[in-house]
C-alpha cells in the first residue's frame, strides 16, 4: 500500500462520523521505485491530507510546483514507500484493517 | 504505443483461476480493454498522469493497461482476496510499480473518496446473478470518486428504465460502434459526472 493510496481511505464503520485519516501501523515496509513525474505529483498535492506527510518531516512549502527536489522528496514518500505488512486504525472507532502483502482489507463484517 | 501493441500485451494477462459466479468473475477482454483505454487515453488524455481508480478490478486488465499507458498511479479496488492475488502476480510479471491495490466492498463506500481520483475507469459486476442493482452501485461511487471522468462498461438487458445522468461536464464518447447514453426517471438521476458506456 503506498502512502498516497492510504491518504484517501477512511473508516466505513457504523457510527463513525470521522474515519480519517486512518492511523499507519506498519510492522514491514519496503521501498519500490517509480519513475519521478513532476506534473503528477504537482497536481496531487492539494488532494493530500498534508499533515500525513508532514509527519514526516516534509513540510509543504509555497511555490511548490517549480521545485523539483521538493517535488522529487514527495514522490519517494507518496509512490515508493510500501506498507506490506501491518494494519490501519480506524482513529474514532479503533478497528483494525489489516494490510497483509501490502494490500489493505477494508472489508467490515455484517454487524459493523 | 498502438492499439494493437496494447491488446497483445493486455493478453499476457492472467485472468481468474476459478471465477466465482456470483460476483460475475470474468476477465475484460483484452480487446474491449485495449480499445477502451487507447480511447481514454489518445483522445481524452485521462491516463497519463493521472490518479486512476479501477473499481471492481479482478485481476486487473484494465489497471495493468492504464499503467503500461503512464497513469500516475492507478489503484484497483476488488472485494475477493482470491482475484486480488492473481492481480499482484499479473502486476509482478508485468513489472509494474505505478499500481495499488485494495480489498473492500465497492458498494458500501459510499462518497468518502468524494472527487479524489481523476479517473476512474470499470468493468462493473451487472448485476445478473442475484446481485440486482450492482451496476448502479458501482456507478454511484465511481462518480462521487471521479473529478474528471468515469468510464464504464454496461449491459443493456439489466436496465428497463433507461437512465439519464444531467451533467455538466463534458460528454465523453467512446469510439466503438454501439454508444448510448442511459434514461433514468429515478432521482438517483442527480448525478454530476456524465460517463460513456458501452453496450455488450
Amino acid at each position: 500500500m503506498k502512502l498516497l493510496t492510504h491518504n484517501m481511505l477512511t473508516s466505513h464503520v457504523q457510527g463513525v462520523i470521522k474515519g480519517y485519516p486512518l492511523i499507519i501501523k506498519a510492522t514491514e515496509v519496503k521501498v519500490n521505485e517509480l519513475e519521478f513525474s513532476a506534473p503528477f505529483v504537482s497536481r496531487m498535492i492539494p488532494k493530500l491530507e498534508w499533515s500525513l506527510i508532514s509527519a514526516l518531516n516534509c513540510t509543504l512549502i509555497p511555490d511548490y510546483e517549480k521545485d523539483e527536489e521538493f517535488l522529487r522528496k514527495v514522490h519517494r514518500i507518496l509512490l515508493e514507500v510500501e506498507v506490506v505488512e501491518g494494519c490501519l486504525q480506524c482513529p474514532e472507532s479503533g478497528r483494525e484493517f489489516p494490510i497483509s502483502k501490502g494490500v489493505p482489507n477494508m472489508l467490515l463484517i455484517e454487524d459493523e | 504505443m498502438k492499439l494493437k501493441e496494447l491488446e497483445s500485451c493486455l493478453q499476457q494477462v492472467d485472468g481468474f483461476e476459478e471465477p466465482k459466479i456470483l460476483l460475475e468473475q470474468y476477465p475484460t477482454s483484452p480487446h474491449i480493454a485495449g480499445c477502451m483505454l487507447y480511447t481514454i487515453h489518445n483522445t481524452f488524455d485521462d491516463i497519463q498522469n493521472k490518479l486512476v481508480a479501477d473499481l471492481g478490478c479482478g485481476c486487473g486488465v484494465l489497471s495493468i493497461g492504464a499503467a503500461v499507458l503512464d497513469a500516475g498511479l492507478c489503484v484497483g479496488f476488488d472485494i475477493d482476496e482470491d482475484a486480488l492475488d492473481i492481480f499482484k502476480g499479473n502486476v509482478e510479471d508485468f513489472e509494474l510499480s505505478n499500481i495499488d491495490m485494495v480489498q473492500c466492498d465497492v458498494c458500501s463506500i459510499g462518497s468518502s473518496y468524494a472527487k479524489k481520483f481523476d479517473t476512474v475507469i470499470m468493468n462493473p459486476p451487472f448485476g445478473t446473478k442475484h446481485n440486482q442493482g450492482s451496476d448502479m452501485q458501482f456507478l454511484q461511487t465511481a462518480i462521487s470518486m471521479a473529478s474528471t471522468a468515469v468510464y464504464s462498461l454496461h449491459k443493456t438487458s439489466t436496465r428497463d428504465v433507461k437512465l439519464r445522468y444531467d451533467l455538466p461536464a463534458s460528454y465523453k464518447f467512446h469510439k466503438k460502434k454501439s454508444v448510448s447514453e442511459c434514461f433514468a426517471r429515478n432521482p438517483i438521476s442527480k448525478l454530476p459526472q456524465k460517463y460513456c458506456t458501452e453496450h455488450m
